[in-house]
């Protein structure tokens, strides 16, 4: 449920689900996004499902927020999980000219870079959501050990494809952009189709995600 | 018929086609994007005698020189722009907030933008684009829109059709007022900086960074200190929102910006101000202002009138 909506600014709401990040959550803010598209509330121009929060945006020439909270308060919330769920495998170089931070993240968790390499190939993730650019999806768990912060000043330009990881998360790249995650690795693999109106992102919130390392050879050869 | 089209000549720096912007998309990452300063957007299809929702070519620093062949047409620029039109051996200047009629093989030239980063050009008619996800808005950064989601190259052709054929005269008086002060809400992240930060985020001026543009706008000043956590787990941004991370130093999240983010948020820019703060060149100060919700809700109300009463006068 919504602990509590409060403005984030003076044309969003915030609705906060609570502090921690889990699959139960995250399904419930899910399940939120989900009821409040489908009511095509007035002025309502974005929703930005995440982790545990989940962001109405809306005009504010057609609705204001104190309206808005009203109505979301009293909105009936379907209980269906409709979350059609999939398997997908990644391919991963980590040759170095793609690990841009693997020496700085060696140093901080005090690990080998073969050791935090095992350990990334061989999990699954869940993804939590899709954003900050087109397509990019934020998959977890990293173990513990592999928990680091963000960069202090985020890259200018992040390469496409590219594999970060930060605190329990991991993500992907979808194009060339600005962004601070740590980064271990690339994909030759389009995540995102532009061309594609309908399901343009390869990966949606509640996929199953495995990561496979492929050679440098390989990566050159992927898209032959 | 006669075709009627014009050829890029020299691009300009970020020239894009923009509109009204895409909505109900930042679940999958795609921002609004759309024109950075709407007003003006609006003005110059007004003047032009165009539907609102037309996309238009939006230019930043220097703009673009095209060359027209086909039918009489009307344009108009709107923002504070300097540029000539040539008429086979006549040179124009044009002023903005005013119609100009552009015959077969007439050039103009956006030279540059005056001490503000965008400029409008409108054509009186409709542009032969395709649209993505029911907008025209380029978002170079994703490669998304018109144009194959690129900014206008050079020897392009682009046609345009469905010319008014009722091209009157159109001018108004209107001068773009540069602001300093822009007024914010606190974020929900407020209480994630010291006394001293919070303070300096009031209190001192910031610089407008090189390093910004379409998707955001950095800061630098005095650094302002996060007490509790340089990083919160990533959530949804919308335009307007300040983020801190840990270097101190603030970033704006302008119309093409990043749908979710890890940065504490320290305020929002009201919408009443954005027209003014994406105007804002490298190298111009800022002061934030604390307003509460009520006053940017009717902060906001005020600037729709003002807008609605600039095109009323057209």
């Amino acid at each position: 449920m919504i602990k509590n909506i409060s403005n984030l600014g003076d044309a969003a709401l915030y609705c906060d689900f609570g502090k921690e990040v889990n699959k139960d959550i995250n399904s419930q803010v899910i399940r939120y996004f989900k009821s409040i598209q489908k009511e095509n509330i007035t002025g309502v121009n974005n929703l930005t499902p995440s982790y545990n929060k989940l962001i109405v945006s809306f005009d504010l020439r057609k609705t204001n927020f104190k309206d808005l909270k009203k109505l979301i308060e009293n909105l009936e919330i379907n209980n269906i999980d409709d979350l059609k769920s999939k398997k997908i495998e990644i391919p991963v170089c980590c040759d170095e000219n793609f690990s841009l931070d693997i020496k700085r993240l060696e140093e901080k968790l005090k690990a080998s870079k073969e050791k935090l390499f095992d350990n990334f190939f061989n999990k699954e993730f869940f993804c939590y959501m899709t954003g900050f650019i087109a397509g990019m999806p934020f998959l977890g768990d990293l173990d513990e050990n592999m928990r680091v912060k963000r960069l202090e000043t985020p890259r200018v330009k992040v390469p496409k494809g590219s594999i970060g990881i930060t605190e329990q998360f991991t993500n992907i790249y979808t194009y060339e952009s600005p962004g601070g995650w740590n980064i271990i690795g690339n994909t030759p693999l389009s995540i995102f189709d532009s061309s594609k109106e309908v399901d343009p992102n390869l990966i949606n919130p509640g996929d199953v995600i495995t990561f496979k390392r492929i050679t440098k050879d390989q990566y050159k050869n992927y898209n032959d | 018929m006669i075709k009627n089209y014009f050829e890029v000549v020299r691009a300009g720096i970020n020239t894009t086609f923009q509109d009204q912007g895409r909505k109900n998309l930042y679940h999958i990452g795609i921002p609004f994007s759309g024109a950075m300063d709407n007003r003006n957007y609006l003005l110059a299809n007004k003047l032009v005698g165009n539907k609102s929702d037309l996309s238009v070519l939006e230019f930043a620093y220097q703009g673009p020189l095209l060359k027209y062949f086909g039918d009489k047409i009307n344009i108009a620029i709107t923002g504070d722009v300097n540029f000539t039109i040539k008429k086979n051996n006549d040179l124009i200047n044009g002023n903005c907030y005013e119609t100009f009629s552009l015959e077969n093989g007439n050039e103009i030239d956006i030279t540059s933008t005056n001490r503000s980063v965008y400029g409008y050009l409108a054509f009186s008619g409709e542009f032969d684009l395709k649209s993505q996800w029911s907008s025209y808005s380029v978002n170079t950064k994703a490669n998304i829109g018109s144009n194959d989601g690129k900014k206008l190259q050079v020897n392009q052709k682009i046609n345009i059709f469905k010319i008014n054929q009722n091209l009157k005269d159109k001018k108004l008086n209107y001068i773009n007022t540069k602001i300093e002060n822009i007024r914010v809400i606190k974020g929900t992240n407020f209480h994630y900086f010291s006394d001293q930060g919070k303070k300096i985020f009031f209190e001192k001026e910031f610089i407008v960074s090189k390093l910004s543009d379409r998707m955001g706008m950095r800061l630098e000043g005095s650094k302002i200190e996060n007490i509790i956590n340089t990083n919160i787990k990533s959530e949804g941004l919308i335009k307007g929102v300040i983020q801190v991370p840990a270097d101190g130093n603030p970033i704006i999240m302008l119309s093409d910006h990043g749908t979710i983010g890890g940065y504490p948020k320290i305020g929002v820019v009201i919408s009443a101000d954005y027209d003014k703060l994406v105007q804002l060149i490298p190298g111009s100060k800022i002061k934030f202002k604390e307003v509460e919700l009520s006053s940017a809700e009717t902060l906001f109300r005020l600037y729709v009138l003002e807008t609605q009463n600039l095109i009323s006068q057209i």
